[in-house]
C-alpha cells in the first residue's frame, strides 16, 4: 500500500470523510443535546429513525428530498420522545435513551417489512449525486476530496460551522451552555430550562437522522434492518474525545472516519485474513480513543440530571 | 416496604404490557390480520402447547440469564449493556474447550466448559468495570461498543481458526455429543440452563436481602462515602458487580451452544444480551420478577414465529411490541419513580459518580 501515491491518499481521504458524514451528523446532534445537559444515548436509534425515513420518504415520492424531509422528521420525532419522557416527566435519561434506542430497532424492522416487502434488499431508492463545484473541484487532492461530494456533504460542513457559531457566538448559545452546566442560575436569570432542552433535544433528533438519510440517500440506496450498526455509540465516543465541543467532535469524527477508510483498504489488500478482523477495529479504536484521552474530560456539569425548581 | 413497591411496580409492569400489546394489535390490523386471533395463536403456541412451551424455556435461558446480568451491577448504579458481547465471548470460550479439550468425562467437561463461558464473560466484564473505576470512563459507551467488538471477534473466530471444514457459512465444527445439556421435557429443544437461571435468580435474591455482598453493594451505591468510612471498596465493588454480570452473561452464551445450537455460529445471540435490558426493567430490577419477565419475553419469541405460519404476520412484529414494552416501562417510570428501585438505583449511581469525582481529585491534588 502506497500512501504518498495522490491518487492514493485522494481516494483514502475521500472515503474517509464520506464514512464520517454519518458520525459527524450525529455527533453535532449529541454536542447539542449534551451541552443542554441531556445525555444522548438515543443517537443511535435517531440515527435508525432517520434511515428508515429516509427509506420511506425516497420510496413514497420517489424523490431523495423527500426522503431526507421525512428522514429529518422521525429524527426529530425520536428526540422528542426523549425531550417528553427525560425533560418533562424526568424519567433517566439513560433508560429512556435505552428504551428509545430497542423500540426504534424494533419498529423499524416492522414496518419496513411492511412497506417494502420482498423486494427490501433488491431496491433501489434515489440518491443524491455528487456535484462539482466548479473551479474548486479540480484542486489536486482537496479537490476531489472537499468539492466533489454530494449535497449531504456540503450541508453537514454547514451545519457543523452554524452549530459552532450557534454555541458560542450566540446569546442563544450561551443560553444552551448555562442550562447544561447550571440549570438553577440559568433559571433564576430568566432563561426557560426546559425550554432551551426541547429544542436542543429535538434539534439533535433531526441532526442525528441527517446522518442516517445520508447512509440510505448517498450511500447504500436501501433500508436494512439495525443498519445504523453502532455508529451513535462511536459518535457519542466522539463526542467525548472531542470534549462537547463541535469542532473537536467533528475532529474525532473524522479520525475514526479516517480509520475506518483504513480499514477498508487492509480488508482489500490483504484478503486472506477474515474480514471481520478488520470489523471490529472502528469500534476498538473508538475505546482506545476514550482510554488514550489525556486528562480527563469534563462534560457539562448538570449533564444527566433532572431539573426540578421545587428540587432546588 | 420493599415488597409494597415491587408489588406496585409489578402492576405497573403489567400495564406496561397491556399498553405495548394494545398498540401492538395496531400494527397487527395494519399488516391486515385480527389482532385477538393473532395473540391467540401466539400466546397459545407459546405456553399452552407442548412443542412452543419447550421453545418458550428453550429461549428464557439466555434472556433471564442476560436480564440478571443487567439487574447485578445496576444495583449498585452501574449499567451494563455490554451482555450481548459477553454473551459473544462467553460462548466462545465454551466452544473452544468443548472442541480443544478432549478426553474428559462428560459432567465434567460440561463443567469446565461452563466455567470456562463463565470465564470468558467476566473478562470481557472486566474492560468496562477496569475503566469505569480508574479511568472514570462512561461505561454504557464501552459496553455498547464493546458487544460490536465481540460479535465480529467471533465471526472472525468461527469463520478462520475455528470453521468447520467446508461450511457453506461461518460456524464451528459440531461439539462432542456427550456435551449436550440434559433436556427438561423430552425431545424439544427445552435445555437445563433456564433452571441454571433461576437457581442464579434465587441465589440473587437471597444474597440482594440476606447476604454482607448485597449490603455492602447496596451501601456502596447509597452512600459512598459511609462506605468508604466503613473501609468498603468502591472501586472493588464495581468490578466484582461486572465480573459477576458478565459471568453469568458468559453462562447464557454456553449454553446456547451446549443446550441448543451444539456449534458456534457468528451472529448466534440476535440481540439476546438487548433484550436482558427489557427483562430486567420490566421486572423492576427484582431478580425473583426477572423469572417471570423473562418467562413473558421469551413466549413472545415463541409464539412469534407460531404466529407467522397461522395468520400470516412477520415475526418482527413482536420486535415491535418488545420495543413497546420498555418504551411503556420507561413511561411509568415517570409516576413516583423516585419511590422505585430503579429510580434508587439510579441515584445511587449519582452517589457512586461524586464519589469517584471527589477522590480522584483528592489523587491529582
Amino acid at each position: 500500500m502506497d500512501l504518498l501515491n495522490l491518487q492514493t491518499l485522494t481516494d483514502m481521504l475521500g472515503t474517509s470523510l464520506r464514512l464520517s458524514v454519518p458520525l459527524i451528523f450525529a455527533a453535532l446532534g449529541g454536542v447539542l443535546s449534551e451541552r443542554s445537559g441531556v445525555f444522548n444515548i438515543a443517537l443511535e436509534g435517531k440515527i435508525l429513525a432517520g434511515a428508515f425515513g429516509a427509506a420511506l420518504g425516497a420510496f413514497l415520492f420517489n424523490d431523495p428530498f423527500g426522503g431526507l424531509l421525512v428522514g429529518i422528521l422521525f429524527g426529530m420525532l425520536a428526540g422528542s420522545i426523549l425531550a417528553v419522557l427525560g425533560v418533562s416527566l424526568g424519567v433517566n435519561q439513560i433508560v429512556t435513551g435505552i428504551a428509545i434506542n430497542l423500540f426504534v430497532l424494533g419498529i423499524t424492522a416492522f414496518l419496513s417489512r411492511i412497506v417494502f416487502g420482498a423486494q427490501a434488499n433488491t431496491l433501489r431508492l434515489p440518491g443524491f449525486k455528487p456535484i462539482d463545484l466548479p473551479g474548486l473541484s479540480s484542486i489536486p487532492v482537496i479537490g476531489p476530496v472537499l468539492f466533489r461530494q454530494d449535497l449531504m456533504v456540503y450541508l453537514m460542513i454547514a451545519l457543523a460551522i452554524l452549530v459552532f457559531l450557534f454555541l458560542y457566538r450566540t446569546p442563544w448559545g450561551l443560553a444552551v451552555r448555562a442550562v447544561g452546566d447550571n440549570p438553577a442560575a440559568a433559571d433564576t436569570a430568566g432563561i426557560p430550562v426546559h425550554g432551551v432542552r426541547y429544542g436542543c433535544v429535538i434539534a439533535a433528533g433531526g441532526l442525528a437522522a441527517m446522518g442516517g438519510s445520508y447512509i440510505v440517500l448517498s450511500q447504500v440506496f436501501l433500508f436494512s434492518e439495525h443498519m445504523s450498526a453502532g455508529k451513535g455509540f462511536i459518535a457519542l465516543a466522539a463526542v467525548i474525545l472531542g470534549r462537547w465541543h463541535p469542532l473537536g467532535a467533528l475532529a474525532a469524527c473524522l479520525l475514526f472516519g479516517m480509520f475506518d477508510a483504513l480499514q477498508l483498504r487492509l480488508q482489500f489488500n490483504y484478503q486472506d485474513v477474515p474480514h471481520q478482523f478488520f470489523q471490529m477495529l472502528p469500534y476498538l479504536i473508538s475505546i482506545l480513543a476514550l482510554v488514550g484521552l489525556v486528562g480527563k474530560p469534563r462534560p457539562p456539569a448538570a449533564i444527566g440530571r433532572d431539573y426540578r425548581r421545587e428540587a432546588k | 416496604m420493599t415488597r409494597f413497591l415491587s408489588l406496585v411496580f409489578l402492576l405497573r409492569g403489567l400495564l406496561a404490557v397491556f399498553a405495548a400489546l394494545l398498540i401492538g394489535s395496531v400494527l397487527i390490523l395494519a399488516a391486515g390480520a385480527d389482532p385477538l386471533t393473532a395473540y391467540g395463536t401466539l400466546f397459545q403456541g407459546a405456553f399452552l402447547d407442548y412443542w412452543g412451551f419447550a421453545t418458550t424455556l428453550q429461549i428464557m435461558s439466555p434472556l433471564l440469564l442476560a436480564g440478571l446480568a443487567v439487574v447485578l451491577p445496576l444495583r449498585a448504579g452501574l449499567f451494563n449493556i455490554g451482555a450481548e458481547g459477553q454473551i459473544y465471548i462467553g460462548a466462545l470460550f465454551a466452544t473452544v474447550i468443548a472442541l480443544y479439550v478432549p478426553g474428559l468425562p462428560g459432567p465434567l467437561h460440561i463443567l469446565l466448559c461452563s466455567f470456562a463461558g463463565a470465564l470468558g464473560g467476566a473478562l470481557w466484564a472486566l474492560i468496562p468495570a477496569l475503566l469505569k473505576a480508574y479511568r472514570r470512563i462512561n461505561e454504557i459507551i464501552v459496553t455498547l461498543l464493546l458487544n460490536f467488538v465481540a460479535l465480529h471477534f467471533v465471526s472472525f473466530m468461527v469463520g478462520g481458526p475455528m470453521m468447520e471444514p467446508g461450511a457453506p457459512y461461518p460456524y464451528s465444527p459440531e461439539i462432542p455429543e456427550s456435551l449436550f445439556l440434559p433436556h427438561l421435557l423430552p425431545r424439544t429443544d427445552a435445555h437445563a440452563g433456564v433452571l441454571v437461571g433461576v437457581v442464579i435468580a434465587l441465589v440473587m435474591f437471597a444474597v440482594f436481602h440476606r447476604g454482607t455482598f448485597g449490603f455492602s453493594l447496596d451501601t456502596v451505591a447509597r452512600n459512598p462515602d459511609a462506605a468508604r468510612y466503613a473501609g468498603i471498596s468502591v472501586e472493588r465493588h464495581i468490578i466484582v458487580a461486572f465480573l459477576v454480570a458478565g459471568a453469568i452473561a458468559g453462562l447464557a452464551g454456553t449454553f446456547e451452544v451446549l443446550g441448543h445450537r451444539y456449534r458456534l455460529f457468528h451472529a448466534f445471540s440476535q440481540g439476546y444480551g438487548y433484550d436482558g435490558i427489557v427483562v430486567a426493567f420490566l421486572a423492576g430490577l427484582s431478580p425473583l420478577l426477572a423469572i417471570v419477565s423473562a418467562l413473558f419475553l421469551a413466549g413472545l419469541r415463541a409464539g412469534a414465529s407460531i404466529m407467522q405460519r397461522a395468520v400470516g404476520i412477520e415475526t418482527t412484529v413482536i420486535e415491535a411490541i418488545q420495543g413497546l414494552v420498555i418504551l411503556f416501562v420507561a413511561v411509568s417510570l415517570a409516576f413516583r419513580y423516585r419511590a422505585t428501585e430503579v429510580g434508587r438505583a439510579l441515584r445511587r449511581r449519582q452517589e457512586v459518580e461524586r464519589a469517584l469525582d471527589a477522590e480522584s481529585e483528592e489523587r491529582e491534588s
